[in-house]
C-alpha cells in the first residue's frame, strides 16, 4: 500500500484543509495498477499536488484521472515513468525530473508535460490537446498521427531532435525542434502521411529525408510569433538548458507542413 | 447517460523484455542484478517462458565445450531412456571430462521441469570427420541429437558459457537455477515472455543458442520459412519450433562460418530500404545491393529486437525501421541493452550516456581485452 504524508500543512489552523493539499508517495516496489489507484484515491480526495519518488517503470502514470467534476492535479515524479506516461491526460500537469519511456502523451486530451531528460519512441503518439516540453532529444516516431479539432491544438516542444518517421500520418498540432546541441536533424521519413499540423525545424534538413507529401519553406512572421510563444514557455519551464529566448528564436527555422490534406486519396479512391 | 464503471484488467500488456549487461572491464558478476532488471518488467511477460545466456561462468573449464541438456518426455523413464541415447553417441563422439545435473531448486515450484543435464567435452574426430574444425563437427553433432534423438535437446553448446532457460518467469527460471548464488559472468542476457505462435515448452523458451552465439528476441519473424529453407541448405535443422531458432543460426552461418563482420551481418538481417539505398554512394550501393541479391534469404522480415550474446561481446539489433524497442545505456565499463530505460536504472541508477539505437544498426560492446576471459 502507498505510504503518503503530509508535506506541506502549510495555513493557519483556521483554514487548515480536511485533507492535505500535497502529498508524497513512496512509489519502490509498487506495480502500475496500485500506484494509478493511489494517484486516483488522491485525486477525489481533492489532493492538489503528488509527490512520486522512486518511480521505475511504472506504466500509465496520470491516465486513470478523469472525474466528472474535472479535478486538476499536478505530479511530480522522480525516476523513470513507464511506458504511455500522461495517456489520455486530462488536464493535469506533470514534471518528470529525469527520463521517460516510450508513449509520452499517447492520446493526450489536455495539460502539461515537462521531462528535464529525453524521451523514448512513439512521443505525443495520437496525442490532440495539451502541451508538452522534453529537454533533450527523442526516439522514433514522434508525433505519429497527432491531431487537431477546433479549438483543440496539441503542441509538441523538443529541445534536442528526433528519429527517423517524425510526424508521421500527422494530421494537426505543432512540433518544434528545436536541436538546441546543434548536432543537425539526421531522421529520415519525417512527415511520411502527414496531412494536417506543422513541423517547425531550426536548422537544416535535406529534402531527401522528407516523405514526398511533406512541403517544406522558411518560416514567415506569423510562424515566428508561434515559436516565440512556445520557446519561451520551454525556457520557462526548462531553464537549465541556459540558453536565452533571443539566442534560440534568431536562428533560421524551417516549416513542414503537407501538400496535401488527403495524401492517399488517389490510392484508395476511383 | 450514467458512466458505466468497467472492470479493470490487471493483466492487458503484453510484449517480450530483453535485457543484457556487461562488464567491458571483464569483470563477473551474478545475476541478482538482472533477474531484478527483468522482473522490473514482468508486465511484459506472461509467465510461460524465460531464460538467460551468460559468458565467462565456467573459467575452470573453459577448455571445454559446455553441452547443457534437456531430457524431456512424459515420465522420468522417457527422460531417462533419452539421456541415455544421448550418452551413448557423446562417448562414441566425444571425450567427456565432467558431467552432472545442473543444479536447481525444489522441482515442485516449476511447471513440468524437464531433466537438464551438463556435459563438458572435446570432439573425438575420427576417419573422414578429422577433416572438420571442432566448430563443424559439433554443430553437426548437436543437429543429429536434436532431430535423431527423440526428447534430447542440446540448448547450450559453448566454451565457458551456458543458457539456462525454461517455462515461468524469467525471475523465477533465475531462482529456479539459482543463478544469482552459483555463477559469475561478465556479460548475462536475459528474455521474459514465451516463444512467438508456438506453445510453451523448456526448449523453445529464448536463449536460441549454437555454440557462443546465444540470441534473446522481442517481435516476431514472419520471414521464418524463408530463412529456415535457406539455413536448411547449410545443414542447421530447425528443431525447436519458433522463430528465433533462425536467427541464431543465421547469427553462426555469417559470423562464424563465414567470418563477416558484425556491420555486414546486420545490413543483412536488417537491410536498409530501397530507396535509402538508391541515395548512396556508389559504392555503398553497389555493396547494399550485392548482400540484398546474395543474403536475401537470410533478410529478417517482421519486427525485432534482439540481443546477440558471443564470447567477448554483446550486440543489440533492431529491425530496420525499429518497431520494437530497444533502449542502450553506457556507465563505466558497464554496458546495458534493455527494452526498457526503468530496468537499466533500477540497477544502475547512474548512467554516462542514455541512447535509442537507430534501426538496423548494431550497437556493439566487446570485451577491452579479450584475454581476460581466453586464458
Amino acid at each position: 500500500m502507498a505510504r503518503a504524508e503530509e508535506v506541506n500543512g502549510s495555513g493557519s489552523l483556521d483554514d487548515a484543509p480536511a485533507s492535505p493539499r500535497e502529498v508524497e508517495i513512496d512509489a519502490a516496489d509498487q506495480d502500475t495498477r496500485a500506484l494509478n489507484d493511489r494517484l486516483r484515491e488522491l485525486l477525489l480526495s481533492g489532493v492538489e499536488k503528488v509527490v512520486i519518488r522512486n518511480v521505475c517503470g511504472q506504466r500509465y502514470i496520470g491516465t486513470r484521472l478523469y472525474t466528472p467534476q474535472h479535478l486538476k492535479m499536478d505530479i511530480e515524479i522522480f525516476g523513470t515513468p513507464g511506458n504511455d506516461l500522461a495517456a489520455f491526460l486530462f488536464g493535469h500537469k506533470i514534471t518528470v525530473h529525469g527520463n521517460a519511456q516510450d508513449g509520452v502523451g499517447n492520446t493526450m486530451d489536455a495539460g502539461e508535460v515537462v521531462v528535464h531528460g529525453r524521451s523514448g519512441d512513439v512521443l505525443g503518439f495520437s496525442m490532440r490537446g495539451g502541451e508538452i516540453y522534453v529537454r533533450d532529444g527523442c526516439g522514433y516516431r514522434t508525433a505519429l498521427h497527432m491531431k487537431e479539432y477546433e479549438d483543440k491544438r496539441p503542441v509538441l516542444v523538443i529541445g534536442g531532435t528526433a528519429q527517423d518517421f517524425l510526424g508521421e500520418y500527422m494530421a494537426g498540432g505543432i512540433v518544434v525542434l528545436l536541436d538546441l546541441e546543434e548536432r543537425g536533424h539526421q531522421a529520415n521519413f519525417i512527415g511520411t502521411g502527414m496531412h494536417g499540423g506543422v513541423i517547425y525545424l531550426r536548422g537544416a534538413v535535406d529534402g531527401s529525408q522528407l516523405g514526398s507529401q511533406v512541403g517544406c519553406s522558411p518560416v514567415d512572421p506569423s510562424d515566428r510569433k508561434v515559436l516565440d510563444h512556445y520557446i519561451t514557455r520551454f525556457l520557462e519551464r526548462l531553464p537549465e538548458v541556459g540558453l536565452s529566448r533571443e539566442e534560440i528564436i534568431n536562428s533560421p527555422f524551417l516549416r513542414l507542413t503537407p501538400k496535401s490534406k488527403r495524401p492517399y486519396s488517389t490510392l484508395y479512391t476511383y | 447517460m450514467p458512466r458505466i464503471r468497467r472492470e479493470l484488467y490487471s493483466k492487458e500488456i503484453c510484449s517480450c523484455s530483453i535485457f543484457g549487461a556487461m562488464n567491458q572491464g571483464g569483470e563477473r558478476f551474478n545475476a541478482a542484478g538482472v533477474m531484478r532488471a527483468i522482473a522490473n518488467m514482468h508486465v511484459r511477460g506472461n509467465g510461460l517462458g524465460g531464460g538467460f545466456a551468460a559468458y565467462g561462468i565456467y573459467p575452470h573449464y573453459s577448455d571445454y565445450y559446455a553441452f547443457h541438456l534437456m531430457f524431456t518426455g512424459k515420465s522420468m523413464q522417457d527422460r531417462l531412456e533419452a539421456k541415455a541415447e544421448l550418452e551413448e553417441l557423446l562417448c562414441h563422439k566425444f571425450d567427456v571430462v565432467y558431467d552432472e545435473e545442473i543444479p536447481h531448486e525444489d522441482e515442485s515450484t516449476m511447471i513440468d521441469p524437464p531433466l537438464i543435464w551438463r556435459y563438458f567435452l572435446l570432439p573425438h574426430k575420427r576417419g573422414e570427420e578429422e577433416a572438420l574444425s571442432d566448430e563443424e563437427y559439433i554443430v553437426s553433432k548437436i543437429m543429429q541429437v536434436n532431430t535423431k534423438i527423440e526428447n534430447a535437446y542440446v540448448f547450450s553448446s559453448g566454451k565457458n558459457m551456458g543458457c539456462f532457460k525454461g517455462v515461468g518467469y524469467p525471475e523465477e527460471i533465475g531462482q529456479y537455477f539459482m543463478l544469482d548464488r552459483l555463477y559469475q559472468a561478465y556479460t548475462w542476457t536475459v528474455h521474459g515472455r514465451f516463444p512467438t505462435n508456438t506453445q510453451a515448452w523448456w526448449g523453445g523458451a529464448h536463449p536460441f543458442s549454437l555454440l557462443d552465439t546465444s540470441i534473446v528476441h522481442n517481435g516476431e519473424i514472419s520471414s521464418y520459412g524463408t530463412n529456415r529453407w535457406y539455413l536448411e541448405m547449410y545443414g542447421y535443422a530447425c528443431t525447436l519450433q519458433t522463430d528465433t531458432e533462425v536467427i541464431a543460426y543465421a547469427a553462426d552461418l555469417l559470423m562464424r562460418r563465414q567470418r563477416l563482420p558484425i556491420d555486414i551481418v546486420a545490413k543483412i538481417l536488417a537491410p536498409p530500404i530501397w530507396n535509402a539505398i538508391d541515395r548512396m554512394n556508389q559504392s555503398e550501393r553497389k555493396l547494399l545491393t550485392t548482400l540484398r541479391m546474395v543474403y536475401g534469404p537470410l533478410l529478417m522480415n517482421g519486427p525485432f529486437a534482439i540481443i546477440i550474446g558471443q564470447t567477448g561481446r554483446m550486440i543489440g539489433l533492431t529491425d530496420r525501421i525499429r518497431l520494437r524497442p530497444l533502449t542502450a545505456a553506457r556507465r563505466g565499463d558497464m554496458f546495458y541493452l534493455s527494452s526498457e530505460e526503468a530496468s537499466i536504472r533500477l540497477i544502475s541508477p547512474e548512467l554516462d550516456r542514455v541512447w535509442t539505437p537507430n534501426g538496423g544498426e548494431p550497437v556493439v560492446g566487446e570485451l577491452n581485452n579479450m584475454r581476460t576471459v581466453l586464458q
